[in-house]
């Protein structure tokens, strides 16, 4: 990329240092925790060997079911601009990673299990025979219902990313449905899908709760199950680096293997906006689109919606007068937002740094990628490793809070990269020339030229990364003392009571606020599509 | 870096645990131990009452979880009591070195199938049961041999042996009853097991959703529906082979604070603590309360039989058994 010696300087150093400190924090931890590691003992080979496939099996189904569905809901919506709700359905597109897990899965069993609403339809209409989706089928629903809407997620955001004169070019030249797709949206989404469908794969290879929950046995385990049960049930740190590195290497091969798509270089440089579509007219396109959005409505509300019920059902105001309450919605607002900053930050950083090394760094380039990959490092490893670097030097008092925010953010880049990386790299492809020949560089080019247009993206990502911190419970457990409560460990916490009314109650309010902080990057978002226009 | 900073500095400031008085008696816990409605506040009031001191909790996952805690600090370690251990994981808990002998005396202390320490005190038990919805089913299996041959559309929910405590409580229960035919038996059972949850909250979700007509649970699990909801919807199936028994332990470290901590163990015991454990824990005290028991918790199962298997000899089979039923739940 063309750009002034000093900026490049500026931006590679940044993204340096954000990476050696994010490369330091994962590798003190395992470095730890290898050396506190005793004698380890291994499951039977022939049940590792099991779970490597069934972890493969079930990640590669999940991907390319996601995929599938999520790509006529992108394009029925990239094509609609301005439909009343469209926001709404953007909210919803961001909201299930947000939830936590548990009554996500709840959510679901409310439409999907034997008791749910599809088992009693079915029932109504005389069927005898009750769908069980336990098994392979029940752990794909799930997945799917989660990454689904990610996909479409980025896949709307790359066709939005589609110069206008593409589109006008194709409507003068009036393309027919499958020419418009093949020479317009297609090369727009084939440059994204390999990163979509890493990201999904690696979402679901550390998946653990939804695999055990609807798995229906042990037959049906990941390669995540053995590494939390060595690293949690036996404290066998040795064992669970193993099975990490077999699950990264596992992950690389895929990773290679998506390496066989098109050239993610090629790029248009025109200016994005308004789509113009004028197939859009047709009361065909309008019947279709609106059937595949309505089909997502259904399958991704009606388990949010029976969440929402559920939480109406139960003791709200019993919650709000409870002092613990609102200390864990402050915990929890203050850990998402810091994490959804950090994580932010140090993405940009760095997503900036590789696009200012010149192409013949790959090696190098290829480091900057190393935050893609932090969601197959088990948080548990990270907290625990942590946990006794701290102990050592006596600081592990009060160091919670710091590591969950460190974790969290962590766990967040993946979501980060993926939705700044190709922003980015299409903005400096448009702009690198011009601005070099005006002679903007540095915190000027960044205030003019970078930020009003990565503005958008940014919130994005740090919405979507605060959404998820808000909702994750993982690396909060391993901290706890009295004063140390978040809103899903209150959740879970209610749940090991016996209470599900307050965990009802509980889960709609983090869905509530989940919906609250991706709402304003949406607003923002739709605004930017409708000013171009 | 100045805007992070502050952010942090605010993060600190929300968050980190007040720092405590002059003298102050930690203790170690799992998390529904310190809910605010389990028994861990009232506990605290009761004992702070007495002891001139304040009582701080360290709240981690579950049993398991506070162990491995301790394992990472060794002697660095806090706690001043580790609350919350069960029987299985004594034998684990005694190798970390970091424990002291209670010397207090536990005569008055009862426990179905006995048990005694000179580390380790009770102060509640329970004994595992498969509970039951009444409206769904109509004849509970009576014996865990009907429980595996019975009727493979009646399913049930029992959790994960390798990340939760009574999924492992089920292992020895199979294994206590059928001794060498488990595979086959674990084979026959494994077509009316609807899932393998990871723990205890996912089963019993899964089953007062509907989801299931029987859960592996406690015998005492009735008794919060039938006080907290009034509710007498859900039972325990007694099995004539007899329950396998968890009880929960408490214990001091070598701490400074030795003179605290032991009489925190004999408040432990006593009816003050006691009276808090069945309507807060929902598990059965180990010794006298003041007023008698809601009677609620006489309807329950008490079981004649208790299968209680030696701390040292349950850590010595675990992986075995866990192996075997691996091997016998695959394909």
């Amino acid at each position: 990329m063309i750009e002034a010696i000093g900026e490049r300087r500026f931006w590679v150093g940044a993204g340096g240092v954000g990476l050696t400190l994010l490369a330091g924090f994962c590798l003190a931890a395992f470095a730890m925790l290898l050396a506190s590691a005793a004698a380890s003992s291994w499951p039977p080979f022939a049940y590792l060997m099991r779970i490597f496939v069934f972890t493969i099996e079930q990640a590669v189904l999940s991907t390319l079911l996601s995929l599938l569905f999520a790509l006529p809901l992108a394009l029925a919506i990239a094509r609609r601009p301005d439909f009343p709700g469209r926001r709404f359905v953007l909210v919803l597109m961001i909201l299930p990673l947000g939830l936590p897990v548990l009554p996500a899965v709840f959510g679901l069993l409310e439409i999907w299990g034997r008791t749910g609403l599809v088992n009693d339809i079915g029932a109504g209409l005389g069927s005898t025979s009750r769908l069980s989706i336990y098994g392979l089928s029940g752990i794909l629903l799930a997945h799917v219902f989660f990454n689904l809407p990610l996909a479409a997620r980025l896949m709307l955001k790359a066709l939005e990313r589609v110069p206008s004169d593409e589109w006008r070019l194709a409507a003068s030249l009036g393309f027919p449905r499958f020419s418009l797709f093949r020479f317009v949206e297609w090369p727009a989404l084939i440059r994204v899908l390999p990163g979509i469908a890493g990201l999904i794969f690696m979402l679901c290879v550390t998946s653990f709760t939804i695999i055990l929950t609807l798995g229906g046995g042990p037959q049906n385990s990941t390669l995540e199950v053995a590494i939390y049960q060595a690293l949690k049930f036996e404290f066998d740190p040795a064992r669970a680096m193993i099975l990490s590195l077999a699950q990264l290497a596992l992950t690389a091969v895929i990773f290679w293997l998506l390496r066989l798509f098109p050239d993610p270089e090629e790029d248009r440089r025109g200016a994005s906006g308004r789509p113009f579509r004028p197939d859009a007219r047709p009361v065909r396109a309008l019947l279709l689109d609106g059937l595949t959005l309505g089909v997502f409505l259904i399958f991704v509300g009606a388990p949010v919606l029976a969440i929402v019920i559920a939480g109406l059902g139960s003791n709200l105001e019993g919650l709000a007068a409870d002092p613990k309450f609102w200390q864990a919605l402050r915990t929890s607002l203050t850990i998402a937002l810091s994490a959804g900053l950090l994580a932010t930050v140090l993405t940009y950083a760095m997503v900036r740094a590789e696009a200012s090394l010149p192409a013949r760094s790959a090696p190098i380039r290829l480091l900057f990628r190393f935050p893609e990959f932090m969601l197959l490092i088990p948080p548990l490893a990270l907290g625990s490793g942590w946990f006794l670097v701290l102990l050592r030097f006596g600081m592990a008092d009060g160091a919670g809070p710091i590591l969950v925010v460190l974790i969290n953010m962590g766990m967040a880049l993946p979501f980060a990269a993926r939705i700044i990386a190709p922003e980015l790299a299409t903005h400096l492809k448009r702009t690198a020339r011009l601005s070099a020949s005006l002679g903007i560089s540095g915190f000027a080019r960044f205030r003019i030229v970078d930020w009003p247009v990565m503005r958008a993206p940014l919130l994005t990502a740090f919405s979507f990364a605060a959404a998820l911190s808000f909702g994750d419970l993982g690396a909060v457990a391993l901290f706890g003392s009295d004063n140390f409560i978040t809103l899903p460990s209150l959740l879970y916490a209610s749940l090991g009571s016996y209470r599900s009314m307050d965990a009802a109650g509980l889960s709609l309010i983090t869905g509530v606020i989940c919906f609250l902080l991706t709402l304003p990057s949406v607003r923002l978002e739709s605004a930017r599509l409708g000013e171009d226009a | 870096m100045r805007g992070i900073s502050l952010i942090f500095a605010t993060a600190m400031a929300a968050l980190s645990p007040v720092l405590a008085s002059a003298q102050t008696l930690t203790i170690y816990t799992y998390e529904s131990f310190t809910s605010e409605w389990g028994p861990g506040p009232k506990v605290k009031a009761a004992f702070e009452k007495t002891c001139g001191c304040t009582v701080e909790y360290v709240s981690l996952a579950d049993g398991v979880a506070l162990l491995t805690r301790l394992k990472m600090e060794g002697g660095a370690t806090k706690a001043d009591i580790v609350l919350g251990l069960d029987t299985n994981l004594i034998e684990e808990a005694k190798a970390t070195n970091l424990f002291a002998e209670h010397g207090i005396d536990t005569s008055g202390v009862t426990v179905p199938g006995g048990f005694s320490d000179p580390v380790f005190v009770p102060y509640d038990y329970g004994h595992f049961a498969v509970i039951y919805d009444t409206q769904a089913i109509k004849n509970p299996p009576k014996s865990l041999k009907e429980l595996v041959d019975g009727n493979p559309d009646e399913k049930i929910v029992i959790e994960d042996p390798r990340t939760s405590t009574p999924g492992l409580g089920f292992i020895y229960w199979m294994r206590a009853v059928y001794g060498d035919q488990t595979p086959e038996a674990w084979k026959k059972l494994s077509r009316r097991i609807l899932t393998v949850t990871p723990g205890w909250s996912e089963a019993y979700g899964l089953f007062t959703k509907g989801e299931a007509p029987m859960v592996l649970s406690y015998t005492t699990s009735p008794a919060y529906h039938m006080i907290a909801e009034k509710n007498d919807r859900y039972q325990a199936a007694e099995f004539s082979e007899g329950h396998p028994i968890q009880i929960e332990v408490a214990a001091m470290t070598r701490t400074e604070n030795e003179e605290l901590a032991r009489s925190f163990l004999k408040f432990m015991i006593s009816p003050d603590f006691q009276d808090i454990i069945p309507e807060n824990n929902w598990m059965m005290p180990v010794a006298k309360t003041s007023t008698p028991l809601n009677p609620v918790f006489d309807k329950l199962v008490h079981p004649k039989i208790t299968l209680s298997m030696a701390p040292d000899e349950s850590a010595k089979v675990r992986k075995a058994y866990v192996d075997e039923w691996l091997a016998a739940s695959g394909k």
